[in-house]
């Protein structure tokens, strides 16, 4: 009776078997991947808004400062969202006929809000508090980058863990005078070790033992 | 073919399981979150009429009202220091600069691109008012300016309006005015022309609006 299968069916056999180990290994590595790409993290996706609100033409070219509209960032965990009332102060009368900016008209004549879509949605177990950051040096440009040239917000970073200990861990390497938190296109003036390092004596920023707690981002 | 069977079910399973986030999503209000329960959809509920926020009473009616008997204050209600004209300036620098300038002169950016222009700070009704004037438009809005109660709290509007008054002064200071003393370091070629910068560099968004969204510059480590 003849062999079903040919011998050389021995060596391919034992390849596979050994070629499973790595096989496993790229389908694990391929679920990390995945895990970490802007199509589950959302990094870099600009997000489409009820209004096309552009920051680049607000803070860019126009040269608002950030807390005109996030009045609370500098006392309170959240920024703040503006109401409909800050965009009116201005657009009463600029641009009032324009029908991109009739969902605000509307939402000023109704009281309806805005649904705007969050877009550094962070997960409900972290806690985040901006008035520390904005407090001891850390620029809104280091989170949200070049606001200013961003026609729509997309977020800069991954958000993952490892990107918040990468401060957490060396704060010294971020941080910035405090008069500069709010500067976009910020340049340290010298090394940003030196200046990092004389900043974080000053403004008593927690040794990294501390920053790197649990407890410190979930409570 | 059975255990093949199990072991798909199983393999299904765990991945299931990783999907799942509901402690990414709680079932709790954040900050702004959308309600299902409130008519308006808003989780955050206005302030009911006649109430007053915790940490917002103040017994001093000069300092809530700028105004005393009726009629506008003519003194500041809170101690005038250095501190409090420095976050004056800072302030002004955020809400007030867009309209009228950083001088004051109301041809700021927002003027600029049409919204009706406010008059200079340095006219002479202006310079007259008391000051608690420039607290009440700050409160109630005037003419063609909202009121700004809900942007800038109660203590930063006396603190602009203390700056106001500075603003008002160096406008129309001359050299004889600043002290010997202080003279040569207005007069050297890198004297801090530091007030209140604006948030960006202006050479930056030029180049950003006539390139569109380019690399942040390298930095220096």
């Amino acid at each position: 009776m003849a062999q079903i299968f040919h011998r050389s069916t021995n060596t391919l056999s034992r390849v596979s078997v050994f070629g499973a180990v790595f096989f496993i290994a790229f389908l694990l590595w391929l679920f990390d991947a995945v895990n970490r790409s802007p199509y589950i993290t959302q990094q870099g996706i600009a997000r489409v808004q009820p209004v096309q609100f552009s920051h680049q033409h607000h803070v860019g070219a126009i040269g608002i400062d950030c807390r005109y509209c996030h009045t609370s960032v500098e006392k309170a965990a959240f920024a703040n969202i503006p109401p409909t009332k800050t965009c009116m102060n201005c657009h009463a009368q600029i641009w009032n006929q324009s029908p991109e900016l009739e969902p605000v008209r509307e939402s000023w004549r109704t009281g309806r809000s805005i649904e705007w879509v969050k877009v550094y949605d962070l997960p409900d177990y972290v806690y985040f508090n901006h008035s520390i950051h904005v407090a001891k040096g850390v620029g809104c440009e280091t989170c949200h980058g070049r606001i200013d040239r961003m026609p729509l917000v997309s977020q800069h970073p991954s958000l993952e863990m490892s990107w918040c200990l990468d401060c957490h861990r060396a704060p010294e390497k971020y941080i910035r005078p405090r008069e500069d938190v709010f500067t976009m296109g910020y340049v340290p003036a010298g090394r940003q070790e030196e200046i990092g390092e004389k900043l974080k004596a000053e403004y008593h920023i927690r040794p990294t033992r501390e920053l790197t707690d649990c407890w410190t981002c979930h409570r | 073919m059975r255990r093949l069977r199990f072991a798909v079910l199983v393999a299904l399973a765990l991945a299931s399981a990783f999907c799942r986030q509901d402690m990414q999503d709680q079932p709790k209000y954040k900050n702004l979150r959308g309600s299902a329960f409130f008519d308006d959809k808003r989780s955050a509920r206005p302030v009911v009429e006649d109430t007053v926020a915790r940490g917002s009473l103040w017994q001093d009616d000069r300092f809530t009202t700028g105004k005393a008997d009726g009629k506008l204050v003519a003194a500041l209600p809170v101690p005038l220091t250095r501190e409090l004209l420095e976050r004056g300036r800072d302030r002004y620098g955020i809400y007030c600069t867009p309209c009228h300038g950083l001088t004051g002169n109301g041809m700021g950016m927002v003027v600029q691109r049409g919204f009706r222009q406010p008059p200079s700070f340095e006219i002479d009704r202006l310079r007259e008012v008391p000051v608690g004037y420039f607290f009440d438009v700050m409160s109630h809005g005037f003419g063609a300016m909202p009121d700004y109660a809900a942007q800038i709290p109660t203590a930063d509007r006396w603190a602009i309006a203390a700056y106001l008054r500075a603003l008002q002064l160096s406008q129309r200071t001359t050299i004889a005015d600043v002290p010997a003393s202080a003279r040569p370091a207005l007069e050297s070629p890198d004297a801090p022309a530091k007030a209140a910068p604006l948030p960006v560099d202006v050479d930056d968004w030029r180049r950003a609006v006539d390139e569109g969204p380019t690399e942040p510059p390298e930095r220096e480590h």
